[in-house]
Formats: structure tokens, C-alpha cells, sequence
């Protein structure tokens, strides 16, 4: 029990260097000082709640690109329908009950029409996408499958993540994080943002930009009332636009998505001095739109973002360059925001923000500080009180303490953890359940000393016996932070993640450590009685 | 060298000649805590009923103009809202509640913080936003859920690892004095009506695991002892055992709350609750493993060769047989 080898002791020195060493950058940091840069720095992340920050969750709905697939499969079918040679007619298109079914109008044409739907349908090949049916001889029904929406929903999601990362880089200096979270969630954490508002500003926008015809023939009374005439789709003016409160009426079909942009600029019109933002297409993207202008001059156009109209321009001359203004009551800011917006590309489903958890870094900065002074005093009389209790035993406790303190934080900053404000309660707790182990054995070897056991005897009987329900009882706290850490949150993962290293760490140190200085002043000493 | 001993040599105090009136007190205590929560309730969070907590700072103002804020808050539209003193006399925690039936706009917790945190830089210039959690309805139900689920399973897992160590006499004894430290600390916060949020279910969880460390400690000598003095009556035995481990249950205890007790006044605000609920479990669980965990043990009929090994034969009638029994 009390027998160390050679190789034991290095073994275990080496660990405790180790650790201690990679403590030391996160000691200087938490203690105010600088880590030199020059040294490499595997110091502790802070979590939001101490150095500042935004935390952010954000939601899509599933129902969504379910809809928009139904859409886009509606287009893909009249397209492949009109370039069939010869065309096939169809009608009574409708996409309600989550499946697109439309008529073919001659039934001649079934087989052909089916022939062209079939690579639709497949995708790419390796899923069923859709389940194609033709009933009552003329009417195709094209049912989505499960499998189609759920991997649809899921490349949704990882092009929208893409997408955020894009434009919070665009905004500059920050590390955030960026993770997908179950099937429809994105989290965002910033730390050290000072301004979260403009950071969900622009996470939040869709930044969907489309060119539509202005459908002119609509009733404005209709328009008004929101009741949209055939092939046509009602949208609202944006808030701060000259026709704010209105509703204008867009053909559905026939426009022009801003997805094929390759880049997007803010800048001023040097007519009428507004701030605008200067968009240019890609070359399939400038054939399309220098089409639509030149088909539609003297007829206004809707620039609608993400369902809101900006503006509604007259088409003045036919646009061949490739390059648009997009005009709509902008401040600098706020076409700033919508040109990064644009460049990153629009997000393929929206976002709303579910959770937010903003700290000031003052408030962050405040917290640090009294945290560490409230741990500084309780460490300092908790290594005072097992001094005064235990002698030499207690003297040996503390060191271990120390090194304890050392190791979770060096653990910590090897694995990468992150320090939260709850972490500082769980290491204050871990303080006072590592004393637990020493002070287990060192009642213990009083015991076995009032028993009237030999020196070497009642130490050996002391670490032996304790050890059992130190075990134990460790292992219990060890299901309780594995449980907190599986199903808790946030801030609360921090805790438990302390937590578990800390029994572990507190283990090693407060029985191997100890009893291994126990044993080597044992050999020197011999003494023939104990102050315990 | 004179050492310190918080508890003499040979103490010999005799836990369970009151086992009784500390049951009756127990058992007392836990129905009144939930007869607590049941009637005053506990005040959820922004984490379990969604809404949002807004902490402001009126930099160099002497006091948070909480009166104002008030009815500029109430202007929105939104309803009433809590406005609370945090820490220093300028800074003031705002609380407002999600509206009802606002589960199909999962946005409206965090437009309601936007529109109040505006309308309070509009009114006070001075006023430094230091911290906003808004969250919406799915969210908050969500950790609520799973808050619960971590809680019910730790004290399951527990109790079932200690079954499988011990006997199961000891899973449901463990199991009782957890039931006996949560409720009471529910209670506690049904009764001051402090904050009940996701970093209490962390602090509830942690009292589980230390009370379970007091009590594994003392169950442990239990077991040590049955093996050592097969013939002593159950009582007596177990006082022993608590007599004997009661030195270092004393100084563990003393220690947590020295550690804890400067976190408690001079900790950041923010972790008052989470450091008041341990601190309060603490004391719950130490008396609950002292006066509870083991004296339940006679009354779900442990025997005094629970733990002699069976080499001897694993047949109980056979022993008896031989006068062992």
C-alpha cells in the first residue's frame, strides 16, 4: 500500500508538471496579467457569461421548404412541359395539401409527359424524392416523400449555417461559433459582441431578393383587400417606403431570384444622393435580367425582399450590363447590412430567434473578479482549516489541493472546455469535496490510531478502508454531472463539465498524491507516533 | 503541535433513540414543502416560462430609476413587468412573462426584449444594457422538460447504482433522503419566492450528489460494521456506525461552507441563487443522511448478515439451521 516505486513517483510527477504547465497561461489570464504572445497560449476559454457576448438560437420551419419545394417543382414541371417538342398543355396546377397535381390536357400525351417527369422525380438518383401517380387518366399527382422533405430540410439547414458564417465574417473581427443543433436549429455564439442587435439584424434577414412584374391589370380596390387576381401574389410595401401601408399585386411567375448575384455593394446615387445597393448578376443571371427589361420596358418592376416590396421602378430602358440599383429608403447602415446580406447569399429557409443570451463585457469582466475573490478567500481558509485540523496530513491535503486547482484548469485548457460563472460554483464545490477524501482518510487514521494500531499500520488502514467509500462516493457524483451534462443547457453544461473533471482530478490527487508524500516521509522519518 | 478536533474521541451520541420525532419532522417538513409549491408556487424564470430578463446598469446614477422604467415598460404594451433591485442600488434586473397563448410566434420573446431594451436607451441614456435572456415558449418548455427528466434520473441512476453496491434496503433509503433534500429545497424557494431557474436544477443536482456522498459514507461503515459484529442489534449498530463517521461528516460539511459562504456574499449576483440552494443543501443533507438515510434502514428490515460472505454457503435455512440466524 505505502510501497512506491521508482518509476511510480516519475510517473506521477510528470503529471502533475504537465498539467500545472498547461494551467499556467489561463493562472496569468484569470489573474488579470498577459500570457506573452510569443509563448503558444492553450489558455481556458471564457464562456459568454464571463467575457461577453451573444449567444443566439435560432429556429427554421420545417413547413417552409416543404412549401418551397412544392414551388420549385411546380416551375421544373411547366418548363420541361413548355419545351417538350411538342409542348404538352397542361392545367388545373395546384400545389394545396402539401402535393402538386395538374391535367394534362390531352391524354396522348400521359406517357410523354410521364417520360419527362421521370428525371424530375428521381433526383439525384440515390432516394425517392417524389411518388409520382397518374389518376383518373389525366391528372399527375406528385407526392413528396418523407425522406425527400427531411433531406431537403437538412441541406436547407447546412447551406443556412454556410450562409451565417459568411456574414458574420464579413462583419469583422470576431470567433464565433456556428453549430447546428437537433434537425431545424443553428446557434450562434459571439463572444465579446458589443452590439447583439445588429448582429441578429443580420443573421435574422432572409435576404430573399426578387424581381417581379407588376401586375397592372389588379383592381387596387382588390389589391387593397389583399385578394390577389389569378397568377398574380399580393405583397406589402416595407416599413419606411414611400408606399408604406399599401399592398401591391406581382405576377408569380416569370421573375427573376436574386441567387445568381456575384456581388453586392452599397453605394450613393450620385443623382438623387440616396443610399442604394448596387448588385451585380452572374452571366446566366444578366441574360435573364437583361431579358425580362427588354420585354417589359415602360412597365414597372417590384424589388421585393424577403416578401416585402422596397420599390416598384418603372423598367426605363432594357438593363444589358448585368448590374441593378436597388432603391428603397436605405441609410448607409442599413444597406450596408442588406449589401453583406446579399453577398453571403440568401438563407434557403428563415430564422427566428428563439433563445438569446447577451452579456456586457463589463458585467462579464465584473463577474470574473468577484468569483475569483470569493473562491481566492473560501480556497484560503479551507487549506487553513485542514492545517489547523490535520498537521503534517492537512499540510499534505493542501498542497494536493493546489495542485488540484492546477490540474482542472490545465485539463480544461487542453480540452478545450469552456469556463462559465456556474463553473466557478463547481469548482468551489470541488474545492470543498476534494477536502472530502483527506479528511475521510485522516479521520480514519485517527481511528486506527486510537484502536491503538502501530504508526505504518493505521496509515495503511486509513487510505485502504477509505478508499472504498471514497470510491463510491464519487462515483455517484459522477452520474449526477454526466446526467446534468447530457440533458442540462447552456451554462449548466459548464458546471457539470468542472464537475466531472473535478472529482476525477480531486480523486487522483487527494488519495494517490497524498499518499505518496505520506509514504516517502514514513521511510525518512519512522516516526514512532502520529499527529493527526 | 495541538490539532483541532471538532468532534471528541469517542463521542457516543444516540441518534436513534429520536428517531421517531425527527420522522415525524421529516416527513412534516417534506409535505409542507409541497404543499408550498403547490399554493404559493415557484417563481419560474425566463428559462422555464419564457419571456425575458433584462439587466441594466444606470452608469453613474446613484439608483435605478425603477418607477419610471416602469411606465415607460408598461407604454409597449406587453403587460406588467417585475423590476427588481440587482446587486448595486443602480443596477435593476426587468422580468416580463410571455403573454398568453404566444406558443405559435416564436419570435415574440425576443422582439418584446428588443422594443423594451430600445425603449429604455430611448428614456436613459445612461442606461448600459448588461445582459438580455429572452426566450420563447418552445424553448422554455423544452429545458422545463428536460430540467425535470435530469432530475428524476440522477435520483433513479443513484439509487440504483447504490442498490447494486449495497443492498436494495440502501437504494431506498438514499432514494428517501434525496426525495426529503429536494423537496425541502423546492420548498425553500416556493417559500422566499427567489428566481427558480435552469442554474438551480444545476445547484438541486449537486445537492443530490453531495447528500449522497454523506450518506454513501455512512451506509459504507455500515456494511463494514455488519460484517465486523454479526451478533450487535441493528440500532445500536447503526448508531455506532454514525458516531464513528461523524467527525469527518462534521468537517466536510464545515469545509463546503466555508468555501461556499464568501461565494454567497461576495460572489457575482448572478450565482446568489445557485450558491443559497446549495448552501441550503448543505444542511438538508447532512441531517437527511444523518437522521434519515440510516434509521430508515431498521424499518425496511435489513439484516444483520446482509453482507457476510457467502462462502459459508448460500443457504439461509441452513444457517439458521445452525444457530446463526
Amino acid at each position: 500500500m505505502l510501497d512506491f516505486p521508482r518509476w511510480k513517483k516519475i510517473w506521477l510527477w510528470g503529471l502533475i508538471l504537465l498539467t500545472s504547465l498547461a494551467a499556467l497561461p489561463s493562472v496569468v489570464s484569470l489573474a488579470g496579467a498577459r500570457w506573452p504572445q510569443s509563448l503558444p497560449d492553450p489558455s481556458i476559454n471564457l464562456g459568454l457569461d464571463l467575457a461577453g457576448g451573444s449567444h443566439i438560437l435560432l429556429e427554421a420551419d420545417g413547413r417552409q421548404v416543404a412549401t418551397q419545394r412544392l414551388e420549385t417543382m411546380e416551375e421544373s414541371v411547366r418548363t420541361a412541359m413548355r419545351q417538350a417538342d411538342p409542348a404538352i398543355r397542361i392545367g388545373d396546377v395546384s400545389t394545396q395539401g402539401g402535393r402538386l397535381s395538374f391535367m394534362v390536357d390531352s391524354a396522348s400525351d400521359v406517357d410523354r409527359a410521364r417520360e419527362l417527369l421521370l428525371p424530375l422525380v428521381n433526383g439525384n438518383g440515390l432516394r425517392r424524392e417524389w411518388t409520382l401517380s397518374v389518376v383518373d387518366e389525366t391528372r399527375f399527382v406528385l407526392v413528396p416523400t418523407k425522406e425527400g422533405i427531411d433531406a431537403a430540410l437538412n441541406q436547407a439547414m447546412d447551406s443556412a449555417k454556410d450562409v451565417i458564417d459568411r456574414r458574420i465574417n464579413a462583419i469583422g473581427t470576431l470567433e464565433p461559433t456556428i453549430i447546428r443543433q437537433g434537425d431545424t436549429r443553428i446557434v450562434v455564439q459571439a463572444p465579446g459582441q458589443q452590439d447583439p442587435e445588429a448582429l441578429k439584424a443580420l443573421i435574422g434577414q432572409t435576404a430573399k431578393l426578387e424581381f417581379k412584374l407588376v401586375d397592372q391589370n389588379a383592381l387596387p380596390s382588390d389589391v387593397q383587400a389583399g385578394i390577389a387576381p389569378a397568377g398574380s401574389e399580393i405583397f406589402p410595401y416595407v416599413e419606411g417606403a414611400p408606399g408604406t401601408g399599401q399592398n401591391i399585386a406581382v405576377r408569380r411567375l416569370g421573375g427573376i431570384k436574386g441567387d445568381s448575384l456575384v456581388n453586392a455593394q452599397a453605394t450613393v446615387n450620385p443623382e438623387t444622393n440616396e443610399n442604394v445597393v448596387t448588385i451585380q448578376f452572374d452571366q446566366q443571371g444578366a441574360a435573364k435580367f437583361a431579358r425580362l427589361t427588354t420585354e417589359n420596358v415602360n412597365r414597372p418592376f417590384a424589388i421585393i425582399l424577403d416578401n416585402k416590396v422596397l420599390s416598384a421602378p418603372n423598367i426605363n430602358e432594357p438593363i444589358r450590363g448585368g448590374t441593378a440599383q436597388i432603391s428603397g429608403s436605405f441609410t448607409a447602415e442599413s444597406a450596408n447590412q442588406l449589401a453583406i446580406a446579399l453577398r453571403s447569399g440568401a438563407l434557403p429557409v428563415d430564422l427566428k430567434v428563439i433563445e438569446e443570451r447577451t452579456v456586457g463585457p463589463d458585467l462579464g469582466a465584473d463577474s470574473i473578479r468577484a468569483g475569483m475573490v470569493a473562491m481566492g478567500i473560501g480556497t484560503g481558509l479551507v487549506l487553513l482549516i485542514m492545517l489547523v485540523t490535520y498537521g503534517r496530513f492537512g499540510f499534505y491535503a493542501d498542497v494536493a489541493l493546489v495542485l488540484n486547482v492546477l490540474m482542472i484548469l490545465g485539463i480544461m485548457a487542453m480540452m478545450n472546455t469552456t469556463l462559465t460563472l456556474p463553473g466557478i460554483a463547481g469548482f468551489v464545490l470541488t474545492i470543498g469535496a476534494a477536502v472530502d477524501a483527506n479528511v475521510l482518510i485522516n479521520e480514519r487514521i485517527r481511528e486506527e490510531r486510537r484502536r491503538g494500531r502501530k504508526v505504518v499500520q493505521s496509515v495503511e488502514m486509513g487510505y485502504k478502508e477509505a478508499s472504498r467509500a471514497i470510491f463510491d462516493a464519487n462515483i455517484t457524483n459522477v452520474i449526477a454531472a454526466v446526467l446534468l451534462f447530457l440533458f442540462g443547457q447552456g451554462p449548466v453544461k459548464g458546471f457539470a463539465v468542472v464537475l466531472v473533471i473535478g472529482v476525477v482530478t480531486s480523486v487522483f490527487t487527494a488519495v494517490t498524491i497524498t499518499r505518496m508524500w505520506v509514504a516517502g516521509w514514513l521511510r525518512r522519518a519512522r516516526p514512532t507516533d502520529l499527529h493527526v | 503541535m495541538k490539532l483541532l478536533k471538532l468532534v471528541p474521541d469517542n463521542t457516543n451520541i444516540n441518534f436513534l433513540k429520536w428517531r421517531v420525532p425527527f420522522y415525524v419532522v421529516s416527513i412534516f417538513l417534506i409535505i409542507a414543502s409541497w404543499g408550498l409549491v403547490a399554493t404559493k408556487g415557484l417563481n419560474l424564470g425566463v428559462d422555464f416560462v419564457g419571456g425575458q430578463m433584462i439587466r441594466v446598469t444606470f452608469v453613474g446614477q446613484p439608483e435605478a430609476p425603477v418607477a419610471s422604467m416602469r411606465d415607460e415598460i408598461q407604454e409597449l404594451g406587453y403587460g406588467e413587468p417585475i423590476i427588481q433591485r440587482f446587486g448595486a442600488p443602480n443596477e435593476a434586473s426587468i422580468r416580463m412573462k410571455l403573454p398568453e397563448g404566444s406558443e405559435e410566434q416564436p419570435d415574440l420573446a425576443n422582439t418584446m426584449a428588443n422594443r423594451i431594451t430600445k425603449a429604455i436607451q430611448a428614456a436613459h441614456p445612461e442606461a448600459r444594457i448588461d445582459g438580455v435572456d429572452s426566450v420563447s415558449g418552445k424553448v422554455s418548455g423544452e429545458l422545463f422538460q428536460t430540467g425535470l427528466l435530469s432530475l428524476a434520473l440522477a435520483m433513479l441512476g443513484i439509487s440504483i447504482y447504490i442498490w447494486v453496491r449495497f443492498e436494495w434496503q440502501f437504494g431506498v433509503g438514499a432514494l428517501f433522503a434525496l426525495i426529503h433534500d429536494v423537496s425541502l429545497t423546492m420548498g425553500l424557494f416556493a417559500l422566499t419566492q427567489m428566481e427558480f431557474d435552469l442554474n438551480i436544477v444545476a445547484a438541486i443536482l449537486t445537492i443530490i450528489g453531495y447528500s449522497l456522498n454523506d450518506t454513501i459514507v455512512i451506509y459504507d461503515r455500515i456494511r463494514e460494521n455488519m460484517k465486523k459484529y454479526r451478533r450487535m442489534p441493528l440500532p445500536e449498530l447503526l448508531n455506532l456506525s454514525v458516531n464513528e463517521t461523524l467527525a469527518r461528516t462534521v468537517m466536510t460539511s464545515l469545509t463546503l461552507l466555508i468555501a461556499l459562504i464568501p461565494l454567497l456574499f461576495l460572489g457575482p449576483s448572478s450565482l446568489f441563487g445557485l450558491t443559497a440552494a446549495i448552501t441550503m443543501g448543505i444542511f438538508v443533507g447532512t441531517y437527511s443522511s444523518t437522521y434519515m438515510a440510516a434509521p430508515l434502514l431498521i424499518w425496511f428490515g435489513v439484516k444483520s448478515d446482509s453482507f457476510v460472505p457467502s462462502d459459508e454457503g448460500p443457504n439461509q435455512a441452513e444457517r439458521i439451521a445452525r444457530g446463526e440466524g
